[in-house]
C-alpha cells in the first residue's frame, strides 16, 4: 500500500513540474520520463517474459523518423493524425521483427534483435535521402510549447504504466511470467507461447514507438544514433538498475540514470567510470536493483 | 498556434535578454559553455580546443570585455542522440552567455536547431557542415573554424595544375565527406578534370582493401580523399602497403594528416593536402601561439586548437567594444562582424554569413614533416548557399 | 570484374576473415565452454593493441612486444575471470551482458587514463617490412601475410589441442556438462579460468597483430566486438570450426559487398547473419541441444 502511495506521490510531483515554467527542468524531466516509458516497456519483455531484446531502440527511432517523414514530406502536423501513423509504424515493425526474431531462442534471439537494430541504424545512417548521420529536423512539431509536450509525456507515462500493470494482472500477463519461468511447461499446458511472446513484443515495441514520437516532439530532431545497439544497451541498463520484473523499478532506474548522467560530470571527468562501477556493483551485489532495496516484491 | 508560439518565444527571449544585460551591468562572470567531446574517438580534439581557449583567456588575464570568464564544459561524447539534452543543459540549465563547440556535425545540427530559437550567441569551433553558415545561418551564430567547402575546393586547382586530369574520389559517406567531394567536383569539372570513380565508404568503416584494389585496377592520374583521425591513419598506411604511394599521387583536405602524421610514418611521405592552417606556418602569431600552447599543455598545437584560440580572441575584441554586454544584441553582432585578427593561421575575418574568410594553404609531407608549399587559395570564402543574411 | 581483380578481392576477403576468426575464436570458446556472453571481448583486443604499441616503443621490436604481451594478456584474463566473470556462471544473460558492458566502460576509462587520447602508429619489425607484388598493379605487405599465417597457425593449434589433448577433452566435457565433469573429480573452475584466459589472450593477440595495420586509438575495440559476435553467431556458438566458417563468410561477403553493392555494404553483414539464423536458428554448426 505504501508503495502505491509513493508512486502516486511521485507521479503527482512530476505532473506538478508542468506548471513551473522552468525551461531546463521541463526538458530534462521530459527526457527522463521518456526513458521511463522505454524502460517499463522493455521490462515487459525482459522482466516478465524473459526476452532480452536489443531491438528496443529501433522502434523508438522508427517512430521518431516516421514523424519527421510525415511532417516534412506530407505536411501533416496535427497530432491526431501523426500519432496513430507513427504508432502503427512502430507496431508494424515490431510485428515483423518480432516474428522473425522469435524463431530463435536464448542468446540467438538476442543476436537477431541486435542484427535488425543495426540494419535499421545503417539504413538511416547511410542514406543521404533519409538525413544520413546528421539526422533530420521535424519541420513543425505536433505541439509547440515545451509545457504542452511535457504534459503529453507525463500523460503517456501514467497511461503506459496503468496499461502495462493491467496487462500483467490479467491472465495473459500471468501466462507471460509462466513462459519466463518455464516455456516448455507452458507449451505442454496448451498455451501458444510463440504467439504470446509475439504479442508482448509488439506491445513493447509500440510503447517504444510512443516514446520515440514524444522524443521527436520534445526536441524536433531525429538522428540515427538513437537507433543503434548502444542506445538499446542503455535502456537495458536502466531496467537492471531499477530492478527487472517490477515495472516501476525500471522507471526509477531510468530517472536515476538521467540524474547520474547529469550530475556525474560535475563530480569527475571520468564519470563514465562512475557509471561503469555502478553497473558492475549492481549486477554483482544488488541483482534486484533499486526495487530490491525498496522491498517491493515482484508484482506490478 | 504559431502566434502564441511567437509570443512565448518572444517573452522567453526578452526575459533571458534582460537577465543577460543585468548580469553584464553588474559585472557578473561571463559564462562560456563548451559543448565538446572529452571522451571517445574525438576526445583529443575536444581537449585541444578547450586548452587553446583557456590559453587565449589567460593571455587576456582571464577577462573578456572586463568580465571574468567562467567555463562550463559538457562532454557531448560526439553523440547526436544526447545532443539536444546536452545543449539544453548549457543553455537552459547553466544559462551560459555564449555557447561554443562542437566537433561532430551531427551534434552541430542538433545544436543549431535549438540555438536558432534561443537568442544565445553561438560560436561553432569545429564542425564544418555547410548548413551552419548556409541554410541555417543566423545573426547570432558565428564559426571560427572552417567550412567543408573551403578546405576541399582549392585542391581541385592544385591537382589540375599538376596535370592530373583523371581522378578517383574516395571518402567516408557522411555529410563531411559528401560536402568535401561536392566542393572538389565543383572546382575540378570547372577546370576540365574528369572523375573516373567515386568510392563512398560507409562511415566509420576502415576496411579499405577491397576499394584499394579497385583503384589499383583503374590506374587514375591521382586520388582525392576525405578521411580523418584514426581512419585516415589506417587509410594512408593501407594505401602505401598496396603499393599505390609511389604509383598514384594522393591528395586530400588537411584532415588526412592532421594529428596522425606521426602514426602514419613513412607512408605519408609526399601526400599533398589543402587546409586553412599548417603547423609549419611561418608568421609571428603562429610561432608565439605554438610556443605558448606547448608550454601550457605539453602537446603540440594543431588546426583544432587554432579555432579555439581565435574564438576567444574574437570574443575579446568584440566584447571589448561593447564593454562585456552580452545582451547588447545588434551592437555585439556588429562588433563580431567587424573582427580582424592576426591569427596563427594568417589574416582572419568573417564573411557576411559569419564563416571565416581565410587563406587555404597547400602542404606536403616531406621528411616526416608537414611543409607549406604555398597558398592554394587566397581569402577563400564559403559560397554560403542558402543563407539569406547580408543579401 | 576481371579474373585478376576477382582473385585479388578474394585474397582481401580471406585475409580479413582470418583476422576476424582470431578475435571470434576466443569469444566462441568463452561462450561455448563457460556460457558467458562477453561484451568486453573487444576491450581485450584494444588492450592487446595498446600493449603492443607501448611495449614496442620501449623495446624497439614489435615481435618481442608480442612475446611479452601475450602472457600479460593471459594474466589479465585470469584476473578478470576470478574477480568478475566467475560470479556470472549461474546468472542469466542480462546480468552477463550488463556486467561485461560495465567492464567495457571501465576499460575505456582505464585506457584513456593510462595512454591518452591520441592515435599512435606501430612500426612493423624491419625483417617484415617489405612488400610482395600481387599482379602488376598492387602489392601486399609482408606483415599482412605474417598475420594471416599466424591466424592459420592458431586455428590448427586450437584444433589439435581441443581434439587431441587431455586438456582439450576436459574443455569439451566442461562445455557439454560441467556438473558431470565436476562429479568426475575434475576441477571445472580451473578449466573455466584457463579457457577464459585463453580467450582473452586470443583477442589480445589479434589486437597486437592488427596494431601496425589499424594504428592504435581510443575505442578501437567496438567495431571489432560487434563483428566478432556476428561471426560467432553465424558459425554457431561454441564451435571453433563454425567460427572459422563464419569468419570466412563475413570476410568475403563484406569485401565483395563493398565493391559490388557499396550502398548496402554496412548492413550486408547483419543481413547475412539474420538470413543464416532464420535458416539455421543455431548457426551453421551450432550445438544440437537446447543448452545455452
Amino acid at each position: 500500500m505504501t508503495r502505491r502511495i509513493l508512486l502516486l506521490a511521485g507521479a503527482l510531483a512530476l505532473g506538478a513540474v508542468a506548471f513551473s515554467g522552468d525551461r531546463f527542468w521541463l526538458q530534462f524531466l521530459g527526457k527522463a520520463m521518456i526513458g521511463c516509458i522505454l524502460a517499463m516497456s522493455l521490462d515487459l519483455l525482459v522482466g516478465f517474459t524473459g526476452l532480452v531484446s536489443l531491438a528496443h531502440s529501433a522502434f523508438f527511432g522508427l517512430a521518431a523518423y516516421a514523424l519527421a517523414g510525415v511532417t516534412n514530406r506530407l505536411g501533416l502536423v496535427n497530432p491526431l493524425l501523426t500519432f496513430p501513423v507513427c504508432l502503427l509504424a512502430a507496431a508494424a515493425a515490431a510485428l515483423i521483427i518480432g516474428w522473425l526474431s522469435l524463431r530463435a531462442t536464448g542468446v540467438y534471439f538476442i543476436m537477431v534483435t541486435l542484427a535488425f537494430t543495426q540494419m535499421l541504424f545503417y539504413l538511416f545512417n547511410d542514406s543521404p535521402a533519409l538525413g544520413g548521420s546528421d539526422g533530420l529536423y521535424v519541420v513543425e512539431r505536433p505541439v509547440d510549447s515545451r509545457a504542452a509536450a511535457y504534459v503529453a509525456i507525463w500523460a503517456a507515462l501514467v497511461l503506459a504504466y496503468l496499461l502495462l500493470a493491467r496487462i500483467l494482472r490479467a491472465p495473459y500477463g500471468r501466462a507471460l511470467e509462466g513462459i519466463r519461468v518455464n516455456e516448455q511447461r507452458m507449451r505442454s499446458l496448451g498455451y501458444p507461447t510463440r504467439r504470446y511472446k509475439l504479442v508482448a513484443f509488439v506491445i513493447a515495441g509500440a510503447l517504444a514507438g510512443v516514446a520515440g514520437y514524444l522524443d521527436a516532439t520534445l526536441y524536433g530532431f531525429v538522428n540515427p544514433a538513437q537507433l543503434g545497439w548502444r542506445q538499446s544497451g542503455l535502456i537495458l541498463v536502466t531496467v537492471l538498475l531499477g530492478g527487472k520484473g517490477t515495472l516501476y523499478g525500471p522507471a526509477l532506474g531510468a530517472l536515476l540514470l538521467a540524474f547520474i548522467e547529469h550530475y556525474g560530470e560535475r563530480v569527475t571527468e571520468h564519470w563514465n567510470a562512475l557509471i561503469a562501477a555502478l553497473v558492475i556493483a549492481v549486477v554483482l551485489f544488488l541483482p534486484r536493483g533499486l526495487a530490491g532495496l525498496v522491498q517491493g516484491g515482484r508484482r506490478a | 498556434m504559431t502566434l502564441s508560439r511567437r509570443a512565448l518565444l518572444g517573452a522567453a527571449a526578452c526575459s533571458s535578454l534582460l537577465t543577460r544585460r543585468l548580469r553584464a551591468a553588474t559585472g557578473a562572470r561571463l559564462k562560456i559553455g563548451l559543448l565538446l567531446p572529452y571522451s571517445g574517438t574525438y576526445a583529443a580534439l575536444g581537449h585541444n580546443i578547450t586548452d587553446a581557449m583557456k590559453l587565449a583567456a589567460t593571455e587576456h588575464r582571464g577577462k573578456l570585455g572586463g568580465r571574468e570568464v567562467e567555463w562550463v564544459a559538457v562532454d557531448d561524447e560526439s553523440d547526436p542522440a544526447k545532443a539536444p539534452a546536452n545543449v539544453n543543459k548549457l543553455i537552459a540549465g547553466e544559462k551560459v552567455d555564449i555557447l561554443t563547440g562542437p566537433v561532430h556535425s551531427g551534434v552541430a545540427m542538433a545544436m543549431m536547431q535549438i540555438v536558432r530559437q534561443e537568442n544565445v550567441l553561438t560560436i561553432v569551433t569545429n564542425a564544418g557542415a555547410q548548413a551552419v553558415t548556409g541554410t541555417l545561418c543566423a545573426p547570432h551564430v558565428f564559426r571560427t573554424s572552417f567550412s567543408n567547402w573551403q578546405v576541399s575546393y582549392p585542391c581541385a586547382d592544385v591537382m589540375l595544375e599538376a596535370g592530373h586530369k583523371r581522378a578517383v574520389l574516395m571518402f567516408w559517406n557522411y555529410s563531411f565527406g559528401q560536402e568535401s567531394m561536392a566542393a572538389f567536383k565543383e572546382g575540378y569539372s570547372k577546370g576540365g578534370g574528369t572523375v573516373v570513380k567515386e568510392i563512398a565508404v560507409p562511415f566509420p568503416n576502415t576496411e579499405f582493401q577491397a576499394n584499394l584494389s579497385e583503384i589499383a585496377a583503374l590506374k587514375p592520374d591521382a586520388v582525392f580523399v576525405f578521411f580523418a583521425g584514426a581512419g585516415a591513419a589506417k587509410f594512408v598506411k593501407d594505401y602505401a602497403d598496396a603499393g599505390l604511394q609511389q604509383k598514384v599521387p594522393l591528395y586530400g583536405s588537411g584532415f588526412l594528416t592532421e594529428g596522425v602524421l606521426a602514426a602514419q610514418g613513412a607512408a605519408a611521405e609526399g601526400i599533398k593536402t589543402t587546409l586553412h592552417y599548417a603547423d609549419a606556418l611561418d608568421n609571428a602569431a603562429n610561432r608565439k601561439f605554438r610556443e605558448s600552447f606547448k608550454k601550457a599543455t605539453g602537446r603540440d598545437a594543431d588546426v583544432y586548437a587554432v579555432a579555439g584560440y581565435d574564438t576567444v580572441n574574437t570574443l575579446a575584441q568584440a566584447l571589448g567594444k561593447v564593454k562585456g554586454d552580452t545582451g547588447a544584441g545588434k551592437e555585439l553582432i556588429a562588433a563580431l562582424e567587424a573582427t580582424r585578427l592576426d591569427s596563427p593561421r594568417g589574416p582572419f575575418r568573417f564573411s557576411k554569413a559569419h564563416n571565416p574568410v581565410q587563406d587555404v594553404y597547400l602542404r606536403q609531407v616531406k621528411g616526416g614533416k608537414e611543409v607549406v608549399l604555398g597558398v592554394a587559395m587566397k581569402e577563400a570564402e564559403d559560397p554560403a548557399a542558402g543563407c539569406k543574411m547580408g543579401k | 570484374m576481371s579474373l585478376s581483380l576477382f582473385a585479388l578481392q578474394l585474397i582481401n576477403g580471406v585475409e580479413y576473415g582470418l583476422l576476424l576468426f582470431l578475435v571470434a575464436s576466443g569469444l566462441t570458446l568463452v561462450f561455448g565452454v563457460l556460457g558467458v556472453l562477453n561484451f568486453a571481448h573487444g576491450s581485450f583486443y584494444m588492450l592487446g593493441a595498446y600493449l603492443a604499441w607501448w611495449l614496442s616503443e620501449r623495446t624497439g621490436n614489435l615481435l618481442l612486444a608480442i612475446l611479452v604481451g601475450l602472457p600479460a594478456m593471459a594474466l589479465i584474463g585470469l584476473l578478470v575471470e576470478r574477480l568478475a566473470i566467475g560470479r556470472l556462471y549461474l546468472r542469466d544473460h542480462l546480468s552477463q551482458v550488463l556486467l561485461t558492458y560495465g567492464l567495457v566502460l571501465l576499460f575505456n576509462e582505464l585506457q584513456r587514463a593510462l595512454w591518452g587520447n591520441d592515435v599512435h602508429g606501430v612500426a612493423t619489425p624491419k625483417a617484415l617490412s617489405f612488400t610482395i607484388p600481387l599482379g602488376e598493379a598492387q602489392t601486399w605487405p609482408a606483415w599482412r601475410a605474417f598475420t594471416a599465417l599466424c591466424c592459420i597457425a592458431v586455428a590448427v593449434a586450437m584444433r589439435q589441442v581441443i581434439l587431441k589433448t587431455r586438456w582439450g577433452m576436459r574443455v569439451r566435457a566442461g562445455a557439454s556438462n560441467a556438473e558431470m565433469v565436476e562429479a568426475l573429480g575434475i576441477d571445472v573452475r580451473r578449466v573455466f579460468s584457463v579457457v577464459f584466459s585463453a580467450g582473452t589472450a586470443l583477442a589480445g593477440l589479434a589486437g597486437m597483430l592488427a596494431a601496425p595495420l589499424t594504428t592504435v586509438y581510443p575505442g578501437m575495440g567496438e567495431s571489432v566486438l560487434i563483428l566478432s559476435f556476428v561471426v560467432v553467431v553465424i558459425g554457431g556458438i561454441g564451435s571453433i570450426k563454425g567460427a572459422f566458417l563464419g569468419a570466412m563468410l563475413v570476410g568475403i561477403a563484406d569485401t565483395f559487398g563493398k565493391v559490388l553493392l557499396p550502398g548496402f555494404a554496412s548492413a550486408m553483414v547483419y543481413a547475412v547473419m539474420a538470413a543464416v539464423l532464420l535458416w539455421r536458428p543455431r548457426g551453421l554448426l551450432g550445438p544440437a541441444f537446447e543448452g545455452r
